[in-house]
């Protein structure tokens, strides 16, 4: 059963095709890598996924409680609604709050107090507010950071901004994932780690995810498919084995990872 | 001991030291060592707080740069003055309140919807453009009776009044940012992109943001015509404006303590330097230049003055003190 359905999307600057007639799909509860050289389109496949550009031309449905709705052109705010959500390659964390406030933020939408509430402090407004420190303290003792939520994002290492990037995609209460580069920067041990927390959320939050990764560890260990991004359109599709024999890929781009995996 | 527990209690930490404030300021007046040159002053700084306070939850909260403030305090002025001149007594007074801010509010929306898709120097043109239209529109329309203004407006603002309306605009900005739809507001200024991926919709906050902030500045105008007996459209000119945004970065974006220690000291440096009329504003220029080569980011910057950063200092203090005991004995 497909969570997303992405259809004939394209997606030009001017005279730049940045993405080319791309069909995907993805499966409920799988683990999905979107690799390709840079330059390929994977962010702005992204950003076109998330409704941060509109696209050219092209459907994505997503499925959420059995029906089928197109989120394509759709805001970005009504997307995270529905379920979508996502972390950023260059980290975009709210930097001058703390750390408990970036994942409460991130909870706003479920949030079950009105404006009169927010002015007056009344008991709904207290009994909420206890909710969402509690769940987001919850989220963040998963991620490690649980010690550090009073510290201003931009003090924290960069590698913890990375999983707070997580903790606040997560607080949103995603069906569905993306995580774009989120082991960029990261030294080996680092990235071990992180290929642990990302399969254990998918685990324990059933969710989806779809990954853009550039380093190969990660994507052939923790991906059950590899969709290949190359020049706006999909080259290839398969199991990380398939991919990691594939002509074309090796040609486009895997050429030299390859031969030393 | 007594003394002690009532310290203790968390009400009186959050509102004990505004009304001692109200206390004694009552106090001073009623044994008329404030007398009403001072008490004007006073006014007008309680004015320039609900002004500088509002304005920096649009602009040093939610990031939006607005140059119109002053166009909602004309709006809430004449809409009160003309509530107080044709109905009598309080409830005129609180009648002219309420459609003062009312009024600001609903041009605060009308003028938000559009202008808050643009950015940055775009929405500060387009919001001074707004504040113009309004001085205008009350330069030629005939129930404000044009640039003469209005005139011998009944009075109504002491200093119970005064208190009332700054102290209580104060506290439910303060309790608004820390909900989650100020934090939503706070998280547009810090980043749209990331904020509308989360789930906020960034349009909904930002207008919000304005139309709160258009309301205060709305009560402020509506306050200024129930005190001072004549208002004027050239009175809530650009100049206005640029004297809010002053106090606000002055103080600091997105400290509201900032905001109203910048009304008070700029207020009171004003008062100070009434006597020299033409060095006035060249004093008041050099000091706000000095002020912003030296702390660019305003007296408080993004923090808030608590008791606890009070007691941090003095711990610093205290520590240096200590470091220099142990020298000396060494």
């Amino acid at each position: 059963m497909s969570i997303l359905k992405v259809e004939k999307l394209t997606k030009s600057f001017g005279g730049l095709t940045a993405v080319s007639n791309v069909n995907m799909y993805l499966d409920q509860g799988e683990l999905v890598g979107l690799i390709g050289p840079n330059g390929a389109g994977k962010t702005t496949l992204f950003n076109l996924l998330t409704g941060v550009y509109k696209p050219t031309a092209g459907t994505v449905t997503l499925q959420r409680g059995g029906s089928d709705q197109v989120i394509s052109g759709l805001k970005p705010s009504t997307i995270c609604e529905m379920g979508l959500a996502r972390t950023f390659q260059n980290i975009r964390l709210f930097k001058d709050l703390t750390v408990l406030d970036n994942v409460r933020i991130a909870m706003h939408k479920d949030v079950r107090y009105g404006l009169l509430s927010s002015f007056l402090h009344l008991p709904s407004f207290v009994r909420e507010e206890k909710r969402l420190k509690e769940k987001s303290l919850e989220l963040l003792r998963v991620m490690g950071l649980e010690d550090k939520k009073d510290e201003l994002a931009k003090n924290l290492p960069y590698g913890e901004q990375r999983h707070l990037e997580i903790a606040r995609a997560l607080a949103t209460n995603p069906v569905l994932l993306l995580l774009d580069e989120p082991a960029a920067g990261m030294n080996p041990a680092e990235t071990a780690r992180l290929t642990e927390l990302i399969g254990w959320i998918r685990e324990n939050y059933k969710v989806t995810i779809l990954l853009i990764e550039h380093d190969m560890s990660l994507v052939m260990k923790v991906c059950e498919r590899i969709f290949v991004l190359d020049y706006g359109m999909i080259i290839a599709n398969g199991t990380p084995a398939e991919i990691q024999s594939d002509k074309r890929v090796i040609e486009a781009y895997l050429g030299e990872d390859v031969a030393n995996a | 001991m007594k003394v002690k527990n009532l310290m203790e209690k968390p009400a009186f930490r959050k509102f004990g030291g505004i009304i001692v404030l109200y206390a004694v300021v009552q106090l001073l007046i009623s044994v008329g060592i404030l007398n009403d040159y001072y008490f004007a002053t006073i006014v007008t700084i309680g004015i320039n707080v609900i002004l500088a306070v509002s304005l920096n939850l649009i602009t040093g909260f939610t990031g939006q740069f607005s140059l119109g403030h002053a166009g909602f305090m004309s709006i809430g002025a004449y809409f009160c003055a003309i509530v107080t001149l044709r109905v009598p007594g309080i409830p005129g007074f609180l009648l002219g309140m309420l459609a003062g801010g009312a009024a600001a509010a609903v041009v605060g929306l009308l003028v938000g919807l559009p202008t808050l898709r643009l950015k940055g120097d775009y929405l500060a043109i387009a919001t001074l453009g707004m504040a113009e239209i309004i001085r205008i529109v009350f330069q030629n329309i005939e129930i404000t009776n044009g640039a003469a203004g209005l005139s011998n407006l009944p009075k109504f603002v002491n200093w119970s009044w005064l208190f009332l309306f700054v102290a209580g605009i104060t506290v439910l900005i303060v309790n608004f940012l820390h909900s989650s739809i100020g934090r939503a507001c706070i998280s547009i200024r810090e980043d749209e992109i990331a904020a509308e991926s989360m789930g906020i919709n960034i349009t909904r906050y930002k207008v919000t943001s304005f139309i709160i902030g258009a309301f205060c500045a709305g009560i402020a105008g509506a306050l200024y015509a129930t005190y001072f007996p004549i208002i004027k459209p050239d009175t809530f000119g650009f100049a206005k404006s640029v004297d809010i945004l002053v106090i606000v970065v002055f103080g600091g974006l997105g400290s509201i303590t900032g905001s109203i220690v910048g009304a008070v000291v700029l207020g009171l440096i004003s008062m100070l330097l009434a006597s020299w009329t033409d060095l006035r504003m060249v004093i008041y220029a050099i000091l706000l230049i000095v002020i912003m080569i030296f702390r660019p980011q305003g007296l408080m910057g993004s923090r808030e003055f608590s008791l606890a950063m009070l007691k941090r200092a003095g711990e610093q203090l205290n520590g240096l003190f200590h470091k220099k005991s142990k020298k000396e004995e060494n």
